[in-house]
C-alpha cells in the first residue's frame, strides 16, 4: 500500500467522534468576523456601522494577490468595526454584527438539491472561488484560487485530494466523505476544469475503510476520479509527503506542487468549491470538530463563521481538568491562550486536552539516539537544529537546509528526552528566513 | 474552571511516551539472557562482579553530580545501571573486585561524567573501562576461568585456560594449521561457543543468549539493524576472504562471529546510542568499520581480541561520520 517514502510517525488516532453526524449549530445574536480569515494580506471591510448585511454579502474585500474575500455568515446590522483578540490572544480587525433573522442573499442557491452539471468555464470557476472567498481547509487557509491560476509554461497532471485526515481526533473530513459524497465529487470535477489537469486521485488511510469503500462506490460514476488508500502514517496530509505518496513524485526544495505537476487540495476544500461553483455559496461556515478524551459531549459541527467560540465551549461542556485547549489536531494545531473569540475559516477542531496530558516532561540531555532523524519526513536533522538555533548560526543552519522543514512535529513528539525540539526550530527556522529575505533585498 | 490557567505551548501536544528511562532499563532486560548464561557457567562470582560493578558505577555517577558538578543527580535513568553491567561482562569472573571498582571509577567518572554526562560522552564508558584495565592490568584481565556447567561448580574458579581467540593466536603464531587448533582439546566446539561454554569476558561468551537481547531491542525500537548486520556482516566477509585464501593460516568466519567480544560488541557495545552515528547511513560506515577493524587486529594485531578497540576507535570517528553521512533528503529520493 502507498505512502511516503521516509520518516513520520504513528500517533494513536483517537477517532472518538467518528460516528457522530454533523449537526447544524445555532446562531448566535452577536458575531465577531475577522477580516483576516487567510494566508496573507487582511481583507479590507465594504461596509460600515449601521449597514444592514444580509448572509453571504461580502463584508471585506481581498485587494492583495494573497487574500481571501470574507463575507457575511450572518443577516443582521453592522455593529462596529474594531480590534478583537482572536484565540491567541492578538488583537486583529473584525467586523462585528447584531444578528436578526437569518436572510440570505437572492444570488444563493439555498436548495438542498444536488447540482451535478458544471456550466462555468475554467476562467469562470476560478473567479467564483476568488470571489467566494475560498481558502484551503486543511489547516493553511491558502486562497485556494491562487494555487490555480498556474505559473507561465506549468501544467498540472494531477488534483490531489487530501482526505489523509492524518491528524489524530479530528473527523470532519471523515464525516463529509460519508455525508457530503457527491458534493465532494462534484467540486473535484469542478477543480479538474479549473486545473486542466486529467486525473484527480483522493487520498484516504486505510484506518478509515468505510470512507474508502463509500467513495470507491461513489467514484463508479466519476471516471476522472480515483480513490486511493494509503497507509496510515502521519504526516500524510502534509503536501509534500501526499504527493510523494499518491504520484511517486517529488516537490525540489523551496518549490511548489505545481513543480512536480500537481495541485493539492483538502477534501473539505472541494466541498467549499462545489457550493461556491454550483451554489454560489460564499465559504461562510466551518465543520468543527469538538472532542477530547474526557469531553462526554463530543460533537461535529457546521458552525457559522463569527459565531463565539464561548457558545460552543459552553454547549458542550467544557471537561473538568481541562488544561489546554486546541484550535486544529495535537501535532501542529495551536494552544489557545484566549477562549473569548470567535470562530474562522478553516478552525476544523477544537480539542479538550487533560491536564494530565497538558504539561510538558521537562527535558533531559540529548542521547544522540537518532529517533528525531528517523521520524522527519523530510530527511533533516532535528538534533542539530536545535544546537545550531541555539547558539544562533543561521548561516549553518540554512545550509543544512531548515526552511524545508514542515513543522509537523513527528521530531518532538517521539524525543526520549522531551526535548521541544520544535519551538526552537520554528524560531531557528523564522530567523533564517529573515536572513535570507534582508540578504535578498540586499541584492536587489 | 478560570480561563487563564489553560496551558499554552507549541505544538506537537501529544508524546508517544518513548523515554530516556524505558530506552535505559529496556537495555537492562535485553542483557538479562546473556546474564544468566554467565552465571550457568561461571556461577556465583558473575552475580558478585556484576552487583560491585553496577552498584559502584551508580554510586560515582551520583557522587560526582551532586558534589562535583553539583546538579540534581539522574541515577534513576538507568543509564549507569548499563555501564555497570556492560564493564562486568566485559571483564573475566575472577577479577579482583577492587579492579572492577577502578574500572567503574574509569568508566563514569572519565569517559562519562569529564564529558558532560549522559549524551555527551564521546567514546563508550564501558570500553574504555574495559581497555584501561586490559592495559593496566593484562595478567588479572586475561586469566580466564573455564566455563563450567552450574552443576560442576566448585571447579569453576579454580580451572583456568584460554579463549578460543587466545589458542588460535598463539597456535598460529607457533606455525601450527588452523585446522590443527580446531581440533585441539581446548577448543570449543561450534554448537558451544553458539551456547556460550568457552573461556572469556563472562557477557560476551553466548551467542544465542545475546542475539536474543539484541532481537527484544529491536523489537522495542531501542536499536535499529544498521550497527549489527554491518558489524557482523563485514567481519564475515573480510575474515571470510583471508579464509578463502588461506585455510591454513585463517579461521572460517563464522569462527570470528562467535568468539570473543564480537556478538557482545556488534549488538550492545557498538550500538550504544551515545557514541554512534545519527543517521542510518553514518551506521552503517560505523558498523563496517567495527568489523573490518576487528578482523584486522585479531589478524594482524598483538592482541588476539579486537572489538573493544575497533568501536573504540570508531566512536572517535562518529563526529566526523555525522558531518559526511546525511540522512537521505526527501529532496533526494
Amino acid at each position: 500500500m502507498k505512502t511516503f517514502k521516509i520518516g513520520g510517525v504513528h500517533p494513536e488516532a483517537q477517532k472518538l467522534s467518528n460516528e457522530i453526524s454533523v449537526e447544524t449549530f445555532p446562531l448566535p445574536k452577536q458575531a465577531t468576523i475577522f477580516v483576516t480569515q487567510s494566508l496573507g494580506a487582511p481583507a479590507v471591510p465594504v461596509v460600515a456601522k449601521g449597514d444592514k448585511v444580509k448572509v453571504g454579502q461580502l463584508l471585506a474585500k481581498a485587494e492583495a494577490f494573497i487574500c481571501a474575500n470574507v463575507h457575511s455568515p450572518f443577516s443582521g446590522t453592522v455593529n462596529k468595526i474594531e480590534p478583537v483578540a482572536d484565540f491567541t490572544g492578538y488583537k486583529k480587525p473584525a467586523i462585528i454584527i447584531d444578528v436578526e433573522g437569518d436572510e440570505w442573499d437572492e444570488s444563493i442557491d439555498t436548495s438542498e438539491e444536488i447540482v451535478s452539471e458544471i456550466k462555468l468555464s475554467r476562467k469562470e470557476i476560478i473567479d467564483r472561488m476568488k470571489a467566494c472567498g475560498i481558502v484551503g481547509l486543511g489547516g493553511a487557509c491558502f486562497p485556494t484560487h491562487v494555487k490555480y491560476m498556474l505559473p507561465e509554461g506549468k501544467s498540472a497532471d494531477y488534483i490531489l485530494v487530501n482526505a489523509a485526515e492524518c491528524e489524530p481526533y479530528i473527523t470532519t473530513d471523515y464525516r463529509m466523505m460519508l455525508e457530503q459524497t457527491e458534493q465532494c465529487l462534484v467540486g473535484i470535477e469542478a477543480l479538474l476544469i479549473a486545473s486542466g489537469a486529467p486525473k484527480a486521485l483522493i487520498g484516504i488511510e486505510n484506518n478509515k475503510p468505510e470512507a474508502i469503500r463509500h467513495l470507491q462506490e461513489a467514484t463508479k460514476t466519476h471516471p476522472k476520479i480515483e480513490v486511493v488508500p494509503l497507509k496510515t502514517k502521519y504526516p500524510q496530509g502534509a503536501e509534500k509527503q501526499l504527493i510523494q505518496a499518491l504520484t511517486g513524485r517529488t516537490v525540489p526544495n523551496g518549490r511548489l506542487p505545481i513543480d512536480a505537476g500537481c495541485i493539492v487540495n483538502n477534501i473539505a476544500t472541494t466541498h467549499a468549491v462545489y457550493e461556491a461553483v454550483q451554489k454560489n455559496k460564499p465559504l461562510i461556515e466551518t465543520y468543527t470538530t469538538v472532542t477530547g478524551k474526557h469531553l462526554a459531549n463530543r460533537k461535529n459541527y457546521k458552525i457559522r463563521l463569527g459565531t463565539p467560540l464561548k457558545e460552543v465551549l459552553d454547549a458542550v461542556g467544557i471537561p473538568e481538568n481541562t488544561g489546554k485547549i486546541i484550535s486544529g489536531g495535537p501535532m501542529m494545531g495551536k494552544a489557545m491562550a484566549n477562549t473569548n473569540t470567535f470562530f474562522v475559516k478553516g478552525m476544523s477542531s477544537i480539542l479538550f486536552l487533560d491536564a494530565s496530558e497538558s504539561k510538558r516532561i521537562p527535558e533531559s540531555n540529548c542521547l544522540r539516539c537518532g529517533k528525531c532523524i528517523q521520524a522527519c519526513p523530510m530527511g533533516l536533522e532535528p538534533y542539530l537544529f536545535r544546537m545550531l538555533a541555539v547558539h544562533n548560526r543561521l548561516d549553518d543552519l540554512e545550509a543544512h537546509g531548515i526552511m524545508n522543514c514542515i513543522e509537523c512535529g513527528c521530531c518532538q513528539s517521539g524525543c526520549p528526552a522531551h526535548i521541544p525540539l520544535l519551538d526552537t526550530v520554528k524560531t531557528g527556522k523564522s530567523k533564517t528566513g529573515a536572513m535570507i529575505k534582508s540578504r535578498q533585498v540586499k541584492k536587489s | 474552571m478560570s480561563e487563564n490557567l489553560l496551558q499554552v505551548s507549541g505544538a506537537p501536544h501529544v508524546h508517544n511516551g518513548e523515554s530516556t528511562k524505558r530506552i535505559m532499563w529496556s537495555v537492562v532486560i535485553a542483557l538479562l539472557p546473556a546474564f544468566m548464561v554467565s552465571v550457568f557457567y561461571f556461577g556465583l562470582p558473575v552475580i558478585l562482579i556484576t552487583a560491585v560493578s553496577v552498584a559502584s558505577c551508580i554510586l560515582f555517577e551520583y557522587l560526582i553530580q551532586k558534589f562535583i558538578l553539583k546538579t540534581k543527580p539522574t541515577i534513576d535513568d538507568g543509564s549507569a545501571v548499563i555501564t555497570g553491567l556492560l564493564l562486568a561482562f566485559n571483564v573475566p569472573s575472577n577479577l579482583n573486585l577492587l579492579l572492577v571498582v577502578l574500572g567503574a571509577f574509569v568508566a563514569i567518572g572519565i569517559a562519562k561524567m569529564a564529558f558532560g554526562g549522559l549524551g555527551n560522552n564521546l567514546f563508550n564508558p564501558a570500553l574504555v573501562a574495559r581497555v584501561f584495565l586490559l592495559i593496566s592490568f593484562p595478567v588479572q584481565m586475561t586469566t580466564w576461568p573455564k566455563a563450567t556447567p552450574i552443576w560442576n561448580f566448585g571447579f569453576a574458579d579454580i580451572v583456568t585456560g584460554p579463549t578460543p581467540l587466545g589458542i588460535l593466536k598463539e597456535g598460529v603464531k607457533n606455525g601450527d594449521a588452523v585446522s590443527q587448533l580446531m581440533g585441539s582439546e581446548a577448543m570449543p566446539d561450534y554448537l558451544q561457543m553458539l551456547v556460550g561454554q568457552m573461556g572469556g569476558s563472562f557477557g560476551e561468551i553466548s551467542a544465542v543468549a545475546i542475539l536474543i537481547g539484541a532481537i527484544f531491542l529491536l523489537f522495542r525500537k531501542v536499536i535499529t539493524w544498521h550497527i549489527p548486520v554491518a558489524f557482523l556482516l563485514s567481519a564475515f566477509v573480510f575474515s571470510g576472504i583471508f579464509w578463502l585464501v588461506d585455510p591454513t593460516h585463517y579461521a572460517t568466519p563464522w569462527f570470528h562471529l562467535l568468539t570473543g567480544g564480537m556478538m557482545l560488541g556488534a549488538c550492545f557495545m557498538a550500538t550504544d546510542m551515545v557514541t554512534s552515528p545519527m543517521s542510518a547511513r553514518g551506521m552503517l560506515v560505523f558498523g563496517c568499520g567495527c568489523g573490518i577493524l576487528t578482523i584486522i587486529i585479531r589478524l594482524f594485531g598483538a592482541y588476539p581480541e579486537g572489538v573493544s578497540f575497533s568501536i573504540l576507535i570508531m566512536n572517535a570517528f562518529v563526529p566526523l561520520i555525522n558531518k559526511g553521512f546525511k540522512p537521505q533528503p526527501y529532496s533526494k529520493i
